[in-house]
């Protein structure tokens, strides 16, 4: 976690002698210490006192529709800049509304501190109104969460928790905060630097590990290196770099790893799993050597796990030792932050040319490129491949990228090629649909300037929907593309495959979006010839508020390559090729 | 070819604090592994309380239980001391009808139980051992008609000097 290391905070020049404080307000104190800037939360009864008391701090507020967006886009705001992303709400149906945005950041390992008033502390225990078990409801969902009942519990409990949230594997933690704590006045109160989490046993990577890593390393002829998450969340992308280019192995990524590692790079094979390219899969299946660098073997990247890349020694760098051997046992484990792993490694490999397992999978993308969508002609319908496509071309493939969860997902993944980390921020191990648009609104926050496209289905987008008038309110500049193929793409596209072609409660009927968008003072285009998208996209990029383009794509389109479920990961069903026309029919 | 699932005991130092015991607790239930027994108490140390949980898994996952563990915010410390030299001791009460008192008496010479309650309707026993120990004696005191039967479940200490660590 080097890089977060240098943004911690300072805790020094507190405890100056100081007059009462309420508990809103140390609440207050403790999120401006930790470096807060902004908040997205929604207030109610049992945290009224704390909104009550927040004027007075430098910590902007954006008022959500739903508490679901408040965590989603303290979740967007985390991934985009690597800090504590911070979400407010009220007891009982706030703090429920919040769980699947605390369910999305523990998922993919993302530091949120949610806080949520709760009744006052008589009250607990008596379904009182609004009184729920919040703390029993999150304690699954987050790394951590706490119960404060005296409001001088309150700054060393918001200490820990930020320290809990951003330190190890990150994760969401929830601080539950009584209304009768918030009220309360203390005296100045003692902090100290927080004492937990432990480091525990906390094991360096050991020395003959790292020679047996390296040895292998040196040795293999057809090695694979997995980039994951981990590599840009512990800062690891140039050391990532280096070890492919001196060890000349070839790169494939997880779904949250691209990123990481330039995808216009030679070594970049692109993703791998359910959705990866065919020729990263089969490359995966036929080497000798997996490099896998924080990542945690996830179903959807590994298939069947009896037959994955069986020929393969592995070696598994990863913070988490609960994620060694898991799903897949290696052969040697390297605990420990990523970057101080590979920086280890590097030490220890030797330069290597490995042309003729380079050629070998040049040969294998070669073959893959016939079925390419983006190789067919235009016939005239629009593709969401060839939406994709060309973003990424007009964009010179600089966007922030926030995607939502569905086909468009993975063709985004497939065809927006990420050259630089965070740049993608996408729903994966929850797969949260609805989670686009406000995480791509707190992403906004973390970078006020850049472009930042949201790119969700018909389905997704109307999940949360209603955060297009806190956009508004907020004066926010997304650009938004609506993949709308009036389906819920990727269960119909499952109801193709494997069940019969029974297209049952897919069909979607979608308000007008372009409508929608004027309705709520915004712009809104639609794109349904791909002639027309470089204009609409020119449109949208000028526009000071925030754009929605409808694209009207092909209804009935499937993703492709695709592993099913719990198949072997070289058993792909291939996009029916132009050439051999032999539609995927069993 | 299942790997083979044995007894694994686990010592585990938790914060003494609302809620800690639950944590620990969940992380088995939801990986739906069933708990065989579980005891928590005080320690020498204010403020830390130590649970003693044993459960049926193959070695892998044991090993992952003790590192998702590791994860809980509120665990100081875990130790898998199934394959350590520990002692591990059970306590339990037997409640019997007194019709039977005088070979009940006799049953627990030999087992080295003990006597702890006696009335004119019925004799309790209690006694402390390995779990062995502990089935052996219910099961010698079956065919004298137990009317209520409590078991502590497991606590463990390693032989020797050497303790769980409490970092702090």
């Amino acid at each position: 976690m080097a890089l977060q290391l240098e943004t911690e905070p300072k805790h020094a020049e507190e405890d100056a002698p100081s007059p009462r404080r309420t508990g809103a307000q140390l609440l207050w104190e403790a999120l401006v210490r930790e470096g807060v800037e902004v908040v997205f939360g929604y207030p109610g009864g049992a945290i009224m006192p704390a909104y009550d008391a927040m004027p007075a701090y430098p910590i902007r507020h954006v008022l959500v529709r739903h508490e679901q967006g408040a965590s989603h886009m303290a979740d967007g705001y985390a991934r985009a800049s690597g800090k504590v992303g911070v979400a407010v709400a009220t007891s009982g149906p706030g703090a429920t509304n919040l769980v699947t945005g605390i369910a999305t950041a523990m998922l993919d390992s993302s530091p949120v501190v949610c806080i949520t008033g709760q009744v006052a502390s008589p009250g607990l225990g008596t379904d009182a109104f609004q009184e729920i078990d919040t703390t029993g409801i999150t304690l699954p969902i987050t790394k951590h969460n706490y119960l404060v009942t005296k409001a001088a519990d309150i700054p060393a409990t918001i200490r820990e928790a930020f320290h809990v949230a951003r330190s190890g594997r990150p994760g969401p933690v929830l601080v539950d905060i009584t209304k009768d704590a918030q009220q309360a006045a203390v005296e100045s109160v003692q902090l100290s630097p927080p004492h937990r989490p432990r480091n525990g046993k906390r094991r360096s990577v050991r020395t003959e590990m790292l020679d047996k890593a390296a040895e292998l390393i040196d040795g293999a002829k057809r090695p694979v290196i997995l980039a994951g998450h981990g590599v840009m969340m512990a800062g690891a992308t140039r050391a990532l770099r280096e070890l492919a280019e001196r060890s000349d192995i070839p790169v494939a990524q997880t779904l949250l790893g691209l990123g990481g590692f330039p995808a216009t790079h030679p070594l970049s094979l692109g993703m791998m799993g359910m959705h990866g390219e065919a020729w990263v899969n089969f490359a995966v299946q036929q080497s000798d050597l997996l490099v896998a660098l924080g990542m945690r073997f996830d179903d959807r990247v590994t298939g069947n796990t009896k037959t994955f890349a069986v020929g393969a020694k592995k070696i598994h760098a990863e913070i988490d030792p609960s994620e060694i051997d898991k799903t897949v046992k290696v052969d040697v484990a390297l605990v420990g932050d990523v970057a101080v792993t590979l920086e280890e490694l590097l030490s220890r490999v030797k330069p290597r040319d490995r042309g003729p397992w380079r050629k070998h999978i040049a040969g294998l993308k070669g073959e893959a490129a016939v079925r390419d969508i983006v190789s067919l002609p235009d016939d005239g319908r629009l593709y969401a491949a060839h939406v994709m496509h060309d973003l990424w071309r007009l964009t010179k493939g600089n966007a922030l990228v926030v995607t939502d969860v569905g086909q468009h997902q993975m063709w985004e993944a497939q065809y927006y090629r990420h050259d630089h980390p965070r740049k993608l921020i996408t729903s994966g191990g929850l797969g949260t649909m609805g989670f686009a648009l406000p995480a791509a609104m707190g992403a906004r926050f973390a970078f006020p300037d850049d472009e930042i496209w949201v790119i969700a289905g018909d389905g997704g987008f109307q999940m949360t929907a209603a955060e297009l008038s806190t956009c508004a309110q907020e004066g926010l500049k997304l650009n938004v593309a609506v993949i709308n193929n009036g389906y819920l793409g990727m269960v119909r596209q499952w109801q193709q495959f494997f069940y019969g072609g029974r297209y049952i409660a897919t069909p979607l009927k979608s308000p007008d979006f372009v409508k929608l968008a004027e309705a709520h003072g915004l712009c809104g285009l639609r794109v349904d010839r791909r002639a027309d998208l470089p204009n609409a996209v020119e449109k949208a990029r000028a526009e000071r508020g925030t754009v929605i383009i409808d694209f009207r794509v092909e209804a009935e389109d499937s993703v492709y390559p695709m592993v099913p479920a719990a198949a072997d990961l070289h058993d792909m069903i291939r996009r029916p090729s132009p050439i051999e026309e032999t539609p995927y029919d069993s | 070819m299942t790997p083979e699932r044995t007894s694994h005991t686990f010592i585990v130092l938790v914060e003494d604090l609302p809620g800690a015991l639950n944590r620990v607790v969940s992380l088995f239930r939801r990986r739906v592994v069933n708990i065989d027994s579980l005891t928590v108490g005080r320690t020498e140390r204010s403020g830390v309380s130590r649970i003693t949980l044993v459960v049926r898994a193959d070695a892998n996952a044991a090993r992952l239980l003790e590192a998702n563990l590791y994860k809980l915010v509120d665990v100081i410390e875990v130790r898998d001391v199934t394959a350590e030299p520990v002692v591990v001791r059970e306590m339990a009460f037997v409640k019997l009808g007194a019709q039977f008192r005088g070979e009940v008496m006799q049953m627990c010479d030999v087992f080295r139980a003990r006597v702890v309650d006696l009335g004119p309707a019925s004799i309790t026993v209690e006694s402390t051992g390995s779990q062995d120990k502990i089935d052996g004696l219910i099961e010698a005191l079956k065919p004298f008609g137990i009317v209520e039967l409590v078991r502590t479940g497991a606590v463990a200490i390693a032989r020797g000097p050497i303790s769980p660590e409490v970092q702090t």
